[in-house]
């Protein structure tokens, strides 16, 4: 185990002494013990950028099962580094942060804590992980840290519920990967990334190669909210905030685009994963954006901000795939895409996760989230408004803050959309830049309704639960890193571009790279008047229209009618599937051991029948049979009689007669074939049994004894007449199909030699094949101790009640 | 209580019933070369029981005949394991029978054999479990 193995598990197994810490120190926040290891660990990992700058990456492997090829190996690369750097580094911010947010008086911390590292360590783990099962191991580990997280405040129904949602959809998107991941396996032989990475141009034509992409691609969209598995987001925001900044606007939503980008060497070249990623992308864009705007929750509105900015991110990789196609072009126009999401990817993390944290404050210093009732806020936390101004402009796409820039390339990737001459993109590609430009409009009017309607405005102190004042500085801290973070981007936006943006492209697009050359990335923030200038001129001076003129034309989203709603169609969905699966099992289980009875003869009729005219079994051949005699025809006439009889019979007891008259007829027939024990043993039992049924007879209820015979109905004579001719059937087979001699001879010759005896029957059964006699009076003794149980067991329990 | 008198029944049961059990116990006896056995023996045994039973009543043929019969079928089960499991001791597979001819000063030369003690614990199991259900479900109120 190599030291990087250890800080991949070292949330993990701080996880494992909070519990204790918490116990042990009541008067410290538990938090301060959390601290330090994210610290530590961005440190730590900061170590490695000298690395992967150099176009170097780091495997570590740590022998879990190499029988089958799953081996926890942790690769450290540009991409994995930009996540992991990111992971640690808000990571660390946001529990400076929840320090401050959650009290150690009112709140489980323990759990908290615990959680929130369970979550750290599982994305390390996700981000760093070159082995696909061990990948997966990780993603169903914050798939499952999260639905802990989300239901943190337990006691509330809507925790759970949001909880249980994100749980779903997350989980049925992560076990489609996982069938990804075994049909990739099926592919290449190798659960590695590494590995796979280099087979990918064999599988290219494999036919299990689009269910594969299919699958995988199914997996990140859900834990990424892209449309239409956005939903679980927006009522992910029952967590506390700093979960919400934490888990989905930086980290976990964004595991979905990892997977995206970690497999684009896989499957990029494919026209389906270009269109899927790029296509999906950016209605999730649009939708996401679009929804935002109607929203008065400020956590709703950041969710589908969040899930749109994902979209843009997304779509941005499913551009950039597109540059694979142009490896000759020595200037590869296309590969800004990938540029622009990884730059994004960056920005949207710091300036989303200052937001949420701002919004954590106003929720903390109000008592309230909700738009209609907050306003003014301006003059009691100036910090604040300062910063949720320079997040939500950065969002806005506005200079001088880093979302200007990614907005800038993002409006590049998309017009150069036009230019590309494949997969159709020439024709329908359209389509992008357009959508792009109508959701950024859509963003700027939520960034500012953010801003202004909670920041600026009237006053409303009526409506608020405390007297808001500024936040503590503790809690500042956080969201002011960030936000300088925001503005130091835009101001040097290289610093970032060749030792983090470069190394991650080469990840991304390893073959775009010639051995020993590097991307150069170069972010420019003036390009001259060109066409993105006069788009996001044109984002500004209608959003600016349109918000001004927002009540006017809020009624658009009164057009759209609720019951399409996707929520409205999840939560039918799951209502259906429990009423659905509830009526189909009591349509069937319905108690009354007839049906059950009806079920197992009808599947033994069609099972047997169905294999014995398939395999063409049913074979007569009468060379073997013996002849019949007067006495065998006469006595099998008797008891066709007599069966047939107890069917049409009305009294019980006339049954029970008939039934013993039958048994001692079979006796006879033993006694005609030659089997004197068999007949005797017959007659006794039959006896007895008699004896039996009469005590039940006359035991029976006086209440609803009726006597009358038995109902017909159609379904069970059409069932008992089929089993009764398939068992003739099958019989006659078997006797017409005799494949050998009978080992009886054996038996004839023995006896007398190998057992002294000469009753044959009875030294197979005490001698030959004493064992099974032995288990059958067994079976006896239970059966009488079973009875005798049940009779007196029965009394006991009657005079105790 | 039975207050019906049944003088001619219980009389001819009296009689019957020697036949009957000496019946069983031929049948049970003669199995290794006639038809017969322990599970025929014991099921007729268990019916002379009955025919007493009926003739009687549950506390009489109790007093006559005090038997435990659930430890009647554990008896019959020990005896058929034990005989079984008698064979290992002499480095022979489970259920290995043995049997040969032996003088006895009285009886002369007879020929035993272990698979003899195997159907006597049959018997006694058909017997207890036979008259345990029959008994039980007798006892019923």
């Amino acid at each position: 185990m190599s030291l990087l193995h250890l800080a991949i598990i070292s949330p993990l197994l701080l996880a494992i002494f909070i519990p204790m810490l918490y116990k042990a120190f009541r008067n410290i926040h538990t938090g301060w013990f959390v601290l330090p290891l994210p610290i530590l660990l961005f440190s730590y990992l900061l170590t490695y950028l000298s690395a992967t700058t150099n176009q170097q990456t780091v495997a570590e492997t740590l022998n879990w099962i190499p029988s089958l090829g799953i081996n926890f190996t942790a690769k450290v690369d540009g991409l994995g580094l930009l996540f992991a750097l990111l992971i640690t580094g808000i990571g660390s911010l946001v529990v400076l942060y929840s320090i401050y947010y959650l009290g150690k008086e009112k709140e489980k911390l323990g759990n908290f804590y615990v959680y929130l590292l369970m979550f750290m360590g599982a994305m390390l783990g996700v981000v760093l992980s070159d082995n696909l099962i061990v990948m997966y191991g990780f993603w169903e580990l914050t798939s499952f840290s999260s639905f802990l997280l989300i239901g943190y405040w337990y006691h509330r129904e809507k925790s759970r519920y949001g909880a249980q949602k994100s749980m779903m959809i997350t989980v049925f998107g992560g076990l489609a990967m996982l069938g990804g991941i075994i049909l990739l396996y099926n592919m290449t032989g190798s659960f590695s990334i590494t590995e796979i990475v280099s087979q990918s141009g064999d599988i290219f034509n494999h036919p299990l190669f689009v269910p594969a992409l299919l699958c995988i691609l199914l997996g990140a969209f859900t834990k990424s909210a892209q449309f239409p598995f956005h939903i679980w987001l927006p009522d992910a925001m029952e967590a506390p905030t700093p979960v919400s900044a934490y888990l989905h606007s930086a980290t976990m939503v964004k595991a979905g685009i990892y997977l995206v980008a970690r497999l684009t060497p896989v499957f990029g070249e494919s026209p389906v994963w270009l269109w899927l990623i790029a296509g999906f992308g950016i209605v999730t864009l649009f939708w996401g954006s679009f929804s935002a705007v109607k929203q008065t929750d400020l956590k709703a509105i950041l969710a589908f901000s969040t899930v749109s900015q994902l979209g843009m991110i997304m779509s941005m990789l499913g551009i950039g795939a597109a540059a694979l196609h142009y490896e000759t072009l020595d200037d590869n126009i296309f590969t800004v895409a990938t540029t622009a999401a990884i730059f994004h990817l960056i920005n949207h993390a710091t300036f989303k996760g200052s937001l949420f944290m701002v919004v954590g404050i106003v929720d903390h210093e109000t008592g309230t989230r909700d738009i209609r009732k907050l306003g003014g806020l301006m003059n009691f936390m100036p910090i604040t408004f300062t910063l949720s101004i320079i997040g939500a402009f950065s969002m806005a796409g506005l200079p001088p803050f880093n979302g200007f820039l990614s907005k800038e390339m993002f409006f590049t990737a998309m017009v150069r959309v036009l230019e590309l001459d494949i997969f159709s993109l020439d024709t329908f590609g359209i389509l992008f830049p357009v959508l792009a430009w109508i959701a950024s409009i859509f963003t700027f009017i939520y960034s500012m309704i953010l801003v202004f309607k909670t920041f600026t405005g009237k006053y409303q102190p009526e409506k608020l639960d405390k007297k808001p004042h500024e936040a503590p500085f503790g809690m500042l801290i956080s969201p002011i890193i960030l936000a300088s973070l925001v503005l130091i981007i835009f101001f040097f936006p290289n610093l970032l571009s060749q030792s983090i943006i470069a190394p991650a492209m080469a990840s991304i697009l390893p073959s775009l790279l010639e051995t020993g050359k590097e991307f150069i990335v170069h972010i420019y923030f003036w390009h001259g008047f060109t066409i993105e200038l006069f788009m996001t001129f044109g984002v500004i001076v209608l959003g600016v229209l349109l918000y001004l003129t927002k009540d006017k034309w809020k009624k658009v989203y009164g057009l759209f009618p609720e019951k399409l709603a996707l929520n409205k169609a999840y939560d039918g969905i799951l209502a259906g599937m429990q009423s659905g699966s509830y009526r189909l099992t009591s349509s069937y289980m319905n108690g009354s051991i007839r049906s059950y009875l009806v079920y197992i003869f009808g599947f033994f009729i069609l099972i047997l029948g169905t294999s014995l005219f398939a395999k063409g079994a049913f074979k007569m051949d009468t060379s073997n049979v013996a002849s019949i005699g007067i006495y065998e025809l006469l006595l099998a006439i008797f008891i066709v009689i007599g069966t047939v009889s107890i069917l049409f019979s009305k009294s019980r007891l006339a049954s029970i007669i008939i039934l013993g008259a039958v048994g001692y007829m079979v006796s006879l027939f033993y006694a005609i074939f030659r089997a004197p024990d068999l007949a005797l043993t017959q007659l006794t039992i039959e006896t007895i049994s008699v004896a039996l049924f009469l005590v039940c007879f006359y035991h029976l209820p006086e209440l609803k004894k009726e006597e009358a015979g038995m109902s017909f109905k159609l379904t069970n004579a059409v069932i008992s007449v089929g089993v009764g001719a398939i068992v003739t059937l099958i019989a006659l087979s078997a006797h017409s199909n005799k494949l050998f001699d009978s080992i009886s001879k054996y038996y004839v010759e023995n006896t007398y030699t190998e057992a002294a005896g000469k009753n044959m029957v009875n030294v197979i059964l005490v001698d030959f094949r004493g064992f099974d006699t032995l288990f059958e009076i067994t079976v006896l003794a239970i059966a009488s101790l079973g009875i005798y149980g049940m009779i007196k067991l029965r009394s006991t329990r009657r005079k105790e009640g | 209580m039975r207050t019906t008198n049944n003088v001619i029944l219980q009389t001819s049961i009296k009689i019957l019933l020697f036949f009957i059990v000496l019946y069983s116990v031929y049948i049970f006896t003669a199995g290794h070369y006639y038809p017969g056995g322990g599970f025929i023996g014991g099921l007729m045994t268990a019916g002379a029981i009955v025919l007493l039973l009926i003739a009687y009543d549950i506390k009489t043929v109790a007093k006559i005949l005090p038997v435990n019969y659930r430890i009647l079928t554990a008896v019959g089960l020990i005896f058929a394991i034990g005989t079984s499991a008698g064979a290992l001791l002499f480095n022979v597979p489970f259920l290995t029978h043995a049997f040969g001819h032996v003088v006895i000063p009285v009886l002369g030369d007879i020929s035993l054999h272990t698979a003899t003690l195997f159907d006597l614990g049959v018997y006694f199991v058909v017997v207890g479990v036979t008259m345990t259900i029959i008994q039980t479900i007798g006892e019923d109120e």
